[in-house]
Order: structure tokens, then C-alpha cells, then sequence
């Protein structure tokens, strides 16, 4: 029995590759390593994009800085990263960098009374108690900003993430585009040296360093800090005002981001408008310009073409941000630049 | 002696029933040469590849380290900066970590350990002691990630709700000593990574114990006692002498453990690069900070050495504990 069907099977699969070249191309499969921040939403888009466009998607969350070196050693048909490269690394390697979806980072803490979304902050003083110079709740600075909310006379404990992390890449991006201080003292990397509190594994480390310690303050992916339920704060933005961290105040820091800068390594942190969130990250996508195996670029494209085209539900069901369409306009320009036999691959028939 | 005699009468009526395979063996001489002569090679393979293995991975080590003890010299030693964005990287915090963490967690687990394998073998009635030693046997089979997320959620969270307050409130207050106990109660530190360690190096130690308590011979502690010694001059005079070597032995074996541990300590040490004169003080390990700094550091950077580095510094202290312990252990056979 067992055996007659798998003989049918098989015959059946012989006939269909005799016979189509489509069905090979369902069978297409791309693989994928590095940033471990949209992996979640990358894992989804695979499992649809499967159904949806034929492409089965084998992405390995192994880290941004592990991302780039495999795509460097071409060991992937794509690499991910939270950070951008340099446009210096970028022509040394031959790679083309375009963002797939976005983020955000929120602070969380535990402050007894305080509820989620009523904590106002400023850049500055998330940079003054990470360096350790705001030690108490009820310091007359916070107590200033937050007029009617009851801060405890509770010590700080500032936590951060103690593994290499993009997500630290963002927050110190923005504490150092907001403090010249913090700048120097600490400055911008996926790890760095911290000046006070406590370092804890993975956002559920962070989280869960912040549940138990009263008068914790951490940063999380909003992704995480919703899915979690923790308590968020407002932040101050460029414009002066005062935001939650909502959908809204992500989209407008998208809509009013410098998306003209080279190789699309916009500046998220800090922009501009009266209600962007100004902690904003997009994830990069990384793919060599001369590829080895033109069919597999051109189904990297493909995925990515389809993710922008149906994939947005998705990922505001994931709490990711969707990029703005005419910026997915302008990535599948930039495809063109990538090419076989000097014939570029995109768009792809 | 009773135990040698049947031994021996064993050996005796041994040839008996054994004759006839060893004459089989004599028939086909020449493969039996032949079979010996490939399966002393096999061995003999073996143990030198595990000679070159060692060696392969010192090198490795030291080699991919080279450029961070180029660029720091003996300062990668002793600098305790660890700064990824000015490429400043200096170990002494995490060697000051490990070697910290380890000593506290087996000033914990030792007593604790001697105790288990005393009563186990001494004091316990028959039907307990297979339980409870199966039971530490069990213990030493538990993944380390599984005591880590035991640790963060669980120990973590007491340590910072109910003991760490506790003892700030109490020795904390006293002049010298309440340094060792000060600062906020995270929970995570210093002293709840050794606890932990304490937890993961006890089966270990304490099964060790056991075992080689049991070789004592029944005679020796009878007639101990037939002089009118008490339980505890007992153990202090005839059984730790007679299994002192495997004693040491079995601690140092935690300590290796103790040493190297990764995923368990990461959970619980508080990760910062700072020495604190506070048990309470966030802190870090050798391992721990290769483990978490690992995933960023990209192909070739200063840093990925100065990691390669650590792990060669961390090779050199376990060889290190180890000469020491089969120093002690040589003086003392001598004496």
C-alpha cells in the first residue's frame, strides 16, 4: 500500500519535472542568516509566502554581526542585519542593502503606581540615569516632568542587554543623539561599555529583570513590550511634544525619515515631527550584486517583492512597522542593480 | 581480606572453563597477531589524538588571540576596561569573576557535599540511600540552561524580594563587613551566580564523596570505633585520610565545572564589567562574556580576538588549578 503510493508519488514527481519548469520553481528554495530582531516576522512571511508565491524561505537567526560575515563569505543567498553597513564595506563586498520591514524600542520600568503609557521621559534623562547621575525616582527633574503622577522615592536600577544586540545599536543611538555626554562616555555599538546598572540576557531577560527589580528601567522591541504587556513610557520627541508608543507615532517617524540616504540607511532615531516616536529602526536586508545563483537572487527579490505587496498584515499583526510605499518603490529600483552575465535580474520573467 | 581470598579462589578455578576459548585464540595465531597489532595501534591512536586535539585547540586559541595580546600586552590581563566602541578590551573583571564565583560556590558546595556523602554513607538507613543517591545522581544530569532559567526566575526573584533586603537590613548595617552586602537588592550578582554553582558542582562532589567513602574499608572503621571513637573522629581520622586523594579529586572536578560554566552563570551574574566590593554587585565571568559577546563580533575584529584570548586566559586557569591540586595531592602522598 505505503509502497504503491510513494512508486505513484514519485512517478508523478518525475512527470512534473519532466514536464513543467514551474514546478521546480515552487520547490525554490532561499536561504537566509543574521538579525535575530524581525526573524519572528520572517519566519511568518515564509510560511505564507510558501502558499502564496512558491518560495520556501530557511532563515537562521544567528545575529546581525554573524549575518553580515556569512553573506561576506557568500555562505547564504541573503544576510540580515539591524545595523547598516558602511558604504565602504558595502563596494568592498559588492553588496546591496535595502530595509525589509521596521522597529521600535520603548523603555519599560517598575515603578510602583506608575501605569503603562503615564511616565513621561526625555532622552536626556534616560542618558543621565543610564550614566548614573539621576539615581532616584522622586529626583526633582523626573517629579518636574511628571506633575500629578506620584514618583516613590525608589532607586533606579537601570537595565540593559549584556549580549550584543541591535536593539542596543538603536537605544544607544538614541541616547547619543540626544546627550553629547553619553556620546562620549559610552558611545554607539551593538555592545558597549555601560557606566551603572545590571546587564541581562535576550529581551526576556530585560523584561524579566524589570519584573522583579523594583525601580527598574529597560528598553525592549515594542514587539516585545506589547506582546508582554510591560509598562511603557512617553517619550519627548524632536519636536518637543510628548508621545505614546503607538502604531501612529511609529508610522509618522517613517513617513518624515531622510529615506534618500545611500544604500537606503535612513536615520530613524530622533527625526523629525510633531508625532514621530523617536526611537525607529528599519532591519536591512543584504544581497551580493553579483550573485552566484542568479534563480536564487531573483526568488530573494521575488520573496521580498511579495512581503511589501502582501506581507504588511502580517507584520503589523507582529507589531513590526511596514515600510512606506514609495519606499518600496525605490528598493525595487535599486534591484536593478543587481545582475548575471552583466543581464540585471529585476525586474524578474 | 575475606573479599581477597574469594578473589583469588576465583583466579584459581579460573584456567578451567576457560581453556577451550584460549586455545581457539592459539589456533588462529597468526590474526590473533595480526588483531593485536591493529587494535594497539587503534588505541594508541586514540590517545595521541586526543594529545593533538588538546594541542590543536591551545594553538587555535592562542593564535586567534594574538592580535588582542599584541595590541594590550600583559594589560589584556590586567586592564578591567571592556569597551567595544573604543576597542579597549582588558579581562581582569571576568578572571576576577570566574575565579571568585568558583572559590564562593565551592565554599558553599563542599560542606554541603561532605554532608550528603556522609549521611548517605554512615548515617542514612538502607532503603533512603539508594533514593537520595540517585537523586544526586540525577541532579548532576540537569542541563545547565534548565538551572539558569531555574536561577532567573526563581532564585533571582527570592534573592531580590526576600533575602537580599533581609541581609541589607541586618549584616548590611555593620561597619567592614556590610561592605560585602551592600548596594541595591537586583537579585542577580556575584553571590547568587556561586549559589547557583554551588547547586550545579554539588552532585558532582558530593557523588565522588560517596563513592570513595564506600572504598573505606568496613574493618578499619570498626575497629575505630571498637576504641571508643565518636562518629566525627571517625570520619577525621580514618576516613578522610584514607580517601583524601579522591576527595580532592571529586572538589576539583566542581572547580573545573565551577570554572567554565556559561549558560547558568549568564542568567544570574548581573553581566556589568565592574569589580564591586559588594557580593550583591553585578559582575561577570570569562565564559559568560564570550557566550553573550560572541553573536556581534564580527569576522577578523579586534574584539572577536580579545574573545579568542579570554578563552585562552581560561584554558591557562584550569591548567593552572589543576598543577596546583596534583601539587597538593603529590606532597601529600609523600607525606
Amino acid at each position: 500500500m505505503v509502497s504503491n503510493r510513494l512508486l505513484a508519488l514519485t512517478a508523478g514527481m518525475a512527470v512534473a519535472i519532466g514536464i513543467t519548469a514551474a514546478a521546480s520553481a515552487q520547490q525554490a528554495s532561499i536561504t537566509g542568516a543574521g538579525a535575530s530582531f524581525p526573524a519572528p516576522l520572517y519566519q511568518k512571511w515564509g510560511e505564507a509566502a510558501r502558499q502564496a508565491a512558491g518560495i520556501q524561505l530557511n532563515y537562521q537567526s544567528v545575529g546581525s554581526g554573524a549575518g553580515q560575515t556569512q553573506i561576506r563569505n557568500r555562505t547564504v543567498d541573503f544576510g540580515a542585519s539591524d545595523a547598516p553597513m558602511t558604504d565602504e564595506q558595502l563596494q568592498q563586498n559588492n553588496l546591496l542593502q535595502f530595509p525589509s520591514t521596521m522597529g521600535s524600542i520603548v523603555p519599560i520600568v517598575n515603578i510602583p503606581g506608575v501605569a503603562d503609557h503615564q511616565l513621561k521621559l526625555t532622552g536626556e534623562l534616560i542618558s543621565d540615569i543610564y550614566l548614573g547621575k539621576i539615581t532616584k525616582w522622586n529626583d526633582p527633574k523626573l517629579v518636574e516632568l511628571n506633575r500629578g503622577v506620584e514618583l516613590p522615592n525608589v532607586a533606579i536600577a537601570p537595565v540593559y542587554r549584556a549580549d550584543g544586540s541591535g536593539t542596543t545599536y538603536v537605544w544607544v543611538s538614541y541616547l547619543s543623539a540626544v546627550s553629547p555626554e553619553f556620546k562620549q562616555k559610552v558611545g554607539i555599538g551593538t555592545s558597549v561599555k555601560w557606566v551603572s546598572g545590571t546587564g541581562a540576557r535576550g529581551n526576556e531577560g530585560v523584561a524579566g529583570t524589570v519584573r522583579n527589580v523594583r525601580g527598574a528601567i529597560g528598553y525592549v522591541e515594542h514587539a516585545y513590550a506589547a506582546q508582554n504587556k510591560l509598562t511603557t513610557t512617553q517619550l519627548r520627541n524632536k519636536d518637543g511634544n510628548f508621545v505614546e508608543p503607538t502604531t501612529t507615532s511609529f508610522q509618522a517617524a517613517a513617513e518624515n525619515a531622510d529615506w534618500s540616504a545611500p544604500n537606503f540607511a535612513a536615520n530613524l532615531v530622533d527625526t523629525h515631527g510633531a508625532t514621530s516616536w523617536p526611537i525607529v529602526t528599519p532591519t536591512f536586508i543584504l544581497l551580493p550584486k553579483n550573485p552566484q545563483d542568479a534563480t536564487k537572487a531573483q526568488n530573494v527579490m521575488k520573496f521580498f517583492d511579495w512581503a511589501y505587496k502582501d506581507g504588511d498584515a502580517i507584520a503589523t499583526e507582529l507589531e513590526y512597522i511596514p515600510l512606506p510605499p514609495k519606499v518600496e518603490d525605490a528598493i525595487r529600483a535599486a534591484w536593478a542593480g543587481i545582475s548575471a552575465d552583466n543581464k540585471p535580474l529585476w525586474p524578474a520573467r | 581480606m575475606q573479599q581477597a581470598v574469594s578473589l583469588s579462589a576465583d583466579a584459581s578455578r579460573g584456567p578451567e572453563p576457560g581453556g577451550s576459548a584460549s586455545g581457539a585464540i592459539r589456533r588462529g595465531s597468526s590474526s590473533g597477531v595480526l588483531g593485536d597489532a591493529i587494535f594497539a595501534g587503534a588505541c594508541r591512536a586514540a590517545g595521541v589524538f586526543v594529545l593533538l586535539l588538546l594541542g590543536a585547540i591551545i594553538l587555535q586559541l592562542f593564535l586567534g588571540g594574538l592580535d588582542a595580546f599584541r595590541a594590550f600586552g600583559l594589560g589584556f590581563v590586567t586592564g578591567t576596561d571592556w569597551d567595544p566602541v573604543q576597542e579597549v578590551f582588558g579581562a581582569g573583571v571576568s578572571i576576577y569573576g570566574t575565579v571568585v564565583t568558583a572559590v564562593l560556590a565551592l565554599v558553599i558546595a563542599v560542606p554541603v557535599a561532605f554532608g550528603i556523602a556522609f549521611y548517605l554513607t554512615e548515617l542514612a538507613p538502607e532503603w533512603l540511600r539508594r533514593p537520595v543517591g540517585t537523586a544526586i545522581e540525577l541532579l548532576a544530569a540537569v542541563p545547565s540552561i534548565i538551572y539558569g532559567m531555574w536561577g532567573f526566575f526563581l532564585i533571582v526573584p527570592f534573592m531580590s524580594m526576600h533575602l537580599q533586603p533581609l541581609i541589607i537590613d541586618t549584616i548590611g548595617t555593620l561597619p567592614v563587613i556590610g561592605e560585602l552586602f551592600a548596594g541595591p537588592p537586583f537579585g542577580t550578582g556575584i553571590l547568587t551566580a556561586a549559589l547557583i554553582l554551588a547547586i550545579m558542582v554539588l552532585p558532582f562532589i558530593a557523588a565522588t564523596m560517596r563513592d570513595v567513602f564506600l572504598t573505606v574499608p568496613p574493618v578499619f572503621k570498626e575497629s575505630a570505633y571498637g576504641l571508643g571513637c565518636t562518629q566525627w573522629e571517625v570520619v577525621r581520622n580514618v576516613v578522610l585520610p584514607y580517601t583524601r586523594v579522591s576527595v580532592v579529586g571529586g572538589i576539583m572536578l566542581g572547580l573545573g565545572r565551577a570554572l567554565g560554566e556559561t549558560m547558568a552563570v549568564t542568567f544570574v551574574i548581573g553581566n556589568a564589567n565592574r569589580i564591586s566590593t559588594s557580593l550583591f554587585g553585578p559582575g561577570n565571568t570569562i565564559a559568560s562574556v564570550v557566550a553573550l559577546e560572541f553573536g556581534e563580533a564580527t569576522m577578523g575584529s579586534l574584539k572577536l580576538s580579545a574573545l579568542l584570548g579570554l578563552g585562552f586566559i581560561l584554558f591557562v586557569i584550569s591548567f593552572i588549578v589543576l598543577s596546583i591540586s596534583r601539587l597538593l595531592l603529590r606532597q601529600r602522598l609523600k607525606g
